[in-house]
């Protein structure tokens, strides 16, 4: 049996839009080096003829499992050059049919880090614009900050080391 | 093996050695018969029993009864942990363990707290070594069991295992043995699944009770297991039916597995020492190498106090379970202790215990040796596991 699907394995082998964006339009973190996973993902905002808000690039950084490194791969090739409106609609449930296999319970989480990662840059983008922020996207951005106190609350010490890194 | 893969994780598992399995093979149809039967049939399984009895005590400088085989070494420990409780808890209800010790004890313990043992799980040092003096502050008159592994199966730190038997010993009171009316004692046991077959192992000379063994570590079958029981120690059978290894573990007994196991330890004791310094030579050249060429690694456990076939290290920016998967997308099969690697998403307690945060922990990788590592397999590795790093370092936000 094999643990992973053909699709994890590719992206996993050959993620794509790997990388930074120079003076992105905005950046979104999720997971934390605790629990193992870490993201962050780089957009880069354009318009579509319709002057239609879209994603005109995206780049992602992964440390963490197979999962979640195929996950963020897959998440940005399915919403480069989409609207900023249908790139919030994507749920964890798309990237896990995607991946063309059931995830075990303990992967779904990295499923969701990957939307948490998106959901935080598309937030940070209209907040540094000044953009009104639709209330369902307030509501999870709120819940994003409140799991990663609750971790830091836990594990605390830890993620001090975490800090510094992320400092250098 | 399979052509083209390397295979560096012996700790997890051994290949039956063709010899092994030469040796066990008249015992599945044609030598097939129950060790209790009369028959001759049951006579024939019963010698074979207990010559690979004979065999598999030689190898510990044991006498031949005091062998228990049972299925795994996980049931080996299970016996040892609730066996000695059940049995001794008029004397006391204290047990001691190590922090790092293998799940099968660390759950059982876990269990005992629950129908009112007490357990003291002894700190260990950066290299995972439990202190002997600890040891000794930890008895009190309530100790029934002292148990400590001898080698680590994650970092594979040898412990001091004679001077901690030595205290256990000087502890008991110099009389005869409970089952001869003597006072009760506080027994050594020690989880010799990763030791036994790779290095000397003397029951008497380093002060045992009981030693807990097992066949697939060793190139021999999986499914058996044995634990050694100095005779005389008050121990309670966790399998109660027909009375088979002196009662202490009933179950028809598995004489191909048996025949199997004591084979591979007839092996192991004729190759030990070259294997061993073969074997020893062969991980230095990986530890140094890959401490060499790669950045920001470090290796986990003690340099030279480790197991001949044990190299496990630790890399900044990098999880273990990634690393493990690139690796075996490159035929190198190897284990991690990373949390995204099990089932429970908790970084293995033993790098904890060594000191290890959470973070490093998930990214830990082990490779172990074994009886058919080539000095180009090595090569191999050292050759490939750079890239690796740098690839997943580079799609790592924490990168420098």
């Amino acid at each position: 049996m094999k643990i992973y699907s053909k699709e994890i394995i590719k992206h996993f082998k050959n993620p794509k839009n790997v990388g930074k964006i120079k003076d992105p339009d905005g950046v979104g973190e999720a997971g934390n080096l605790i629990c193992g996973d870490v993201m962050k993902l780089y957009l880069k905002i354009g318009k579509n003829k319709e002057g239609e808000k879209i994603i005109k690039d995206i780049k992602f950084e992964t440390l963490g499992c197979v999962v979640a490194i195929a996950n963020t791969s897959l998440l940005t090739t399915m919403i480069k050059g989409k609207k900023l409106e249908d790139a919030l609609k994507i749920e964890k449930e798309d990237l896990i049919k995607r991946l063309g296999q059931p995830l075990p319970p303990i992967k779904i989480h990295c499923s969701i880090l990957a939307v948490d990662a998106l959901k935080e840059a598309i937030y940070d983008y209209y907040l540094k614009n000044k953009i009104p922020i639709p209330q369902e996207l307030k509501k999870e951005h709120q819940g994003i900050i409140k799991t990663r106190e609750e971790i830091e609350k836990k594990y605390k010490g830890f993620t001090i080391f975490e800090e510094e890194i992320l400092r250098k | 093996m399979t052509e083209n893969k390397i295979y560096l994780d012996y700790a997890a598992t051994t290949p039956v050695d063709p010899r092994v399995t030469k040796a066990m093979l008249p015992y599945f149809s044609k030598k097939f018969g129950n060790t209790m039967s009369l028959h001759s049939f049951g006579q024939e399984a019963k010698q074979a029993l207990e010559e690979s009895r004979e065999m598999v005590a030689d190898l510990m400088g044991a006498k031949p009864n005091g062998i228990i085989f049972t299925s795994s070494a996980t049931e080996s420990n299970n016996l040892v942990l609730k066996g000695i409780a059940f049995a001794n808890k008029a004397k006391g209800r204290h047990i001691i363990i190590s922090s790092i010790e293998h799940p099968c004890i660390m759950e059982s313990a876990k269990w005992l707290e629950t129908q009112g043992f007490e357990i003291t799980r002894l700190k260990v040092d950066k290299y995972g070594f439990v202190n002997p003096d600890d040891v000794k502050k930890a008895i009190k008159k309530e100790t029934i069991l002292v148990s400590i592994i001898h080698a680590s199966n994650e970092i594979g730190t040898i412990q001091p295992i004679e001077e901690i038997g030595k205290i256990c010993k000087d502890y008991n009171p110099p009389t005869t043995l409970p089952a001869e009316g003597g006072a009760p004692r506080v027994y050594f046991h020690t989880d010799a699944t990763q030791s036994f077959g790779k290095i000397p192992i003397d029951v008497n000379k380093m002060n045992i009770d009981l030693l807990s063994a097992s066949s697939h570590k060793m190139y021999g079958p999986k499914g058996v297991g044995c634990l050694f029981v100095r005779e005389g120690t008050k121990i309670e059978p966790i399998l109660h039916g027909g009375g088979h290894e002196g009662g202490l573990r009933s179950s028809t007994v598995n004489v191909p597995g048996i025949v199997g196991f004591a084979e591979a330890c007839k092996i192991c004791k004729m190759e030990m020492k070259k294997e061993a310094q073969r074997l020893t030579k062969l991980r230095d050249k990986l530890i140094k190498g890959i401490l060499k060429k790669i950045e920001d690694v470090h290796l986990n456990g003690n340099p030279k106090k480790r197991l001949p076939n044990n190299a496990n290290f630790w890399f900044s920016f990098v999880e273990g379970e990634s690393l493990v998967i690139q690796l075996d997308l490159l035929g190198i099969a190897a284990s991690t202790g990373s949390a995204c690697a099990t089932v429970k998403l908790e970084p293995s307690h033993v790098l904890l215990a060594i000191g290890l945060k959470p973070q490093e922990a998930h990214g830990s990788l082990r490779l172990t040796l074994g009886r058919w590592t080539k000095e180009k397999d090595i090569d191999y590795v050292l050759k490939v596991l750079p890239g690796i790093i740098k690839k997943l370092r580079e799609i790592s936000p924490l990168k420098k």
